[in-house]
């Protein structure tokens, strides 16, 4: 079973929809107790890093996410969820993210606009089995005005906005995904099927 | 690299869509959700749904509409009309719909602009813009469904939305809007040349040589257009078909 993180910012259904769509049960809590059953773990998100860093200390899933991670079972997180995923944040200050992969996240500079909002494509960088039958160049749904900055060689993905940027990140058992699967028809439904069957 | 976007809108009054009733093949045209499904499978990149019912009595008939296409539709979707407060936003946001959009409550209370993106992100705050030529150069903002001149400068409205917070900017020349004549392409351009949030044109759109002149002349992201897809003038595809040899780029 897959557990839909809820940290109290957002609409979680239209990810628990998608899931559905491919044949995936899935449960929405914000519970550590509950969550903790999940053999897969999602966070999702919109809003800003600070406030959902906050929510996740003060609802107790970061000991969660943090042990899920290091247990070696399968965690995606996607959008704001795939910044959480890093060290440190730049958004609206200075904040320290979940830390379970090395980099940070920083804003778009001034020669694009911001927010980057529409359908951009991804370039594979590497090969994975979450990028199983999805096609090079697909088109998929970005809404975001930061961008993750991996130390590390993480990059699964990359879509280019005025300079190529990391769309998609694995570090073994993590996953990250920076545009919206759940909004993003075919391609974004194939993604989650295939993070579904790891 | 990012795809310019088209976006049919959808006028609804009390759960009904009151413009463009004539499709073919579905089983109740009327229906905002069947045509919201009909423009996701065509190819449509978003949508948007304006609730111009003029009595709050029916803001649940509207949630209703917003929740199912939540269920049936996969592309991004915004809801405007009536939406006065962050706890409306919040409403719609819960209910599913992606971005909310706001143009009178916008302009009486603009603190509800930056309350929305601190609440809920930047990327689903649009403040939509009624703008009216009154000089040469010159536009003004109104509200009231255009019934209300503000006295404020759209271009200067524009800055202060995006200074506030506002994620895109969907702007209409009520000059043009309905008139079939082509978007107001100088309007547009001094709002994109204003701002760095993404622009949405809006008003005129009577063919498809309008849609590339708005993406070619004032660089806009995007293009709203009602009667044009609605009556079946043109498919999606073939307003992307045509601005693809223009050498504008869309998503296949």
């Amino acid at each position: 079973m897959i557990g839909i993180v809820d940290y109290h910012l957002n609409n979680l259904r239209s990810v628990q929809k998608a899931f559905e769509k491919v044949g995936v049960q899935s449960f929405i809590s914000d519970d550590p107790a509950e969550l903790q059953s999940a053999e897969k773990l999602v966070l999702p998100g919109v809003g800003a890093f600070g406030q959902a860093m906050e929510n996740i200390r003060a609802l107790g899933l970061q000991p969660l996410l943090l042990d899920h991670a290091a247990s070696g079972r399968p965690l995606l997180g996607i959008c704001l969820g795939m910044q959480l995923l890093f060290s440190k944040s730049y958004e609206l200050g200075a904040y320290d993210g979940l830390g379970i992969m090395r980099g940070s996240v920083k804003q778009f500079p001034d020669t694009v606009k911001v927010p980057h909002m529409g359908w951009n494509q991804i370039e594979k960088v590497k090969q994975s089995p979450l990028l199983k039958d999805v096609v090079e160049n697909s088109f998929v749904y970005f809404v975001h005005s930061y961008f993750v900055v991996p130390d590390d060689d993480v990059t699964l993905t990359q879509t280019e906005y005025g300079f190529r940027f990391t769309s998609i990140v694995q570090d073994q058992n993590v996953f990250g995904i920076q545009f919206h699967p759940e909004k993003s028809q075919t391609t974004g439904l194939q993604l989650l099927k295939n993070f579904a069957g790891l | 690299m990012l795809a310019k976007r088209i976006i049919p809108c959808l006028d609804v009054d009390n759960g009904r869509v009151v413009k463009g009733t004539n499709f073919v093949g579905l089983v109740d045209a009327g229906d905002p959700v069947e045509q919201a499904k009909f423009y996701d499978g065509e190819g449509a990149d978003e949508l948007i749904f304006l609730d111009i019912t003029a009595s709050s009595d029916n803001r649940a008939t509207m949630l209703k509409v917003v929740r199912m296409t939540a269920e049936e539709v996969s592309i991004p979707f915004t809801i405007g009309g009536g939406i006065r407060t962050t706890d409306d936003m919040r409403t719609m946001l819960r209910s599913g719909a992606d971005k909310v959009s706001i143009n009178t409550a916008a302009v009486n209370n603009p603190k509800v602009i930056s309350e929305g993106a601190e609440k809920f992100g930047v990327q689903c705050i649009v403040v939509a813009i009624d703008a009216k030529k009154t000089a040469a150069d010159r536009w003004k903002v109104f509200i009231h469904g255009g019934r209300t001149e503000t006295g404020l400068d759209a271009v200067e409205w524009a800055q202060r939305c995006e200074s506030l917070g506002a994620g895109e900017i969907m702007l209409t020349s009520m000059d043009r809007d309905g008139t079939k004549d082509g978007y107001d392409v100088e309007l547009l351009k001094r709002v994109t040349d204003a701002v760095r949030i993404p622009v949405i044109a809006s008003g005129g759109a009577g063919n498809l040589d309008h849609l590339y002149q708005a993406f070619a002349q004032a660089d806009v992201d995007a293009v709203l257009a009602a009667s044009i897809f609605h009556f079946r003038q043109y498919t999606i595809a073939q307003a992307k078909e045509y601005l693809r040899t223009k050498n504008i780029f869309v998503r296949t």
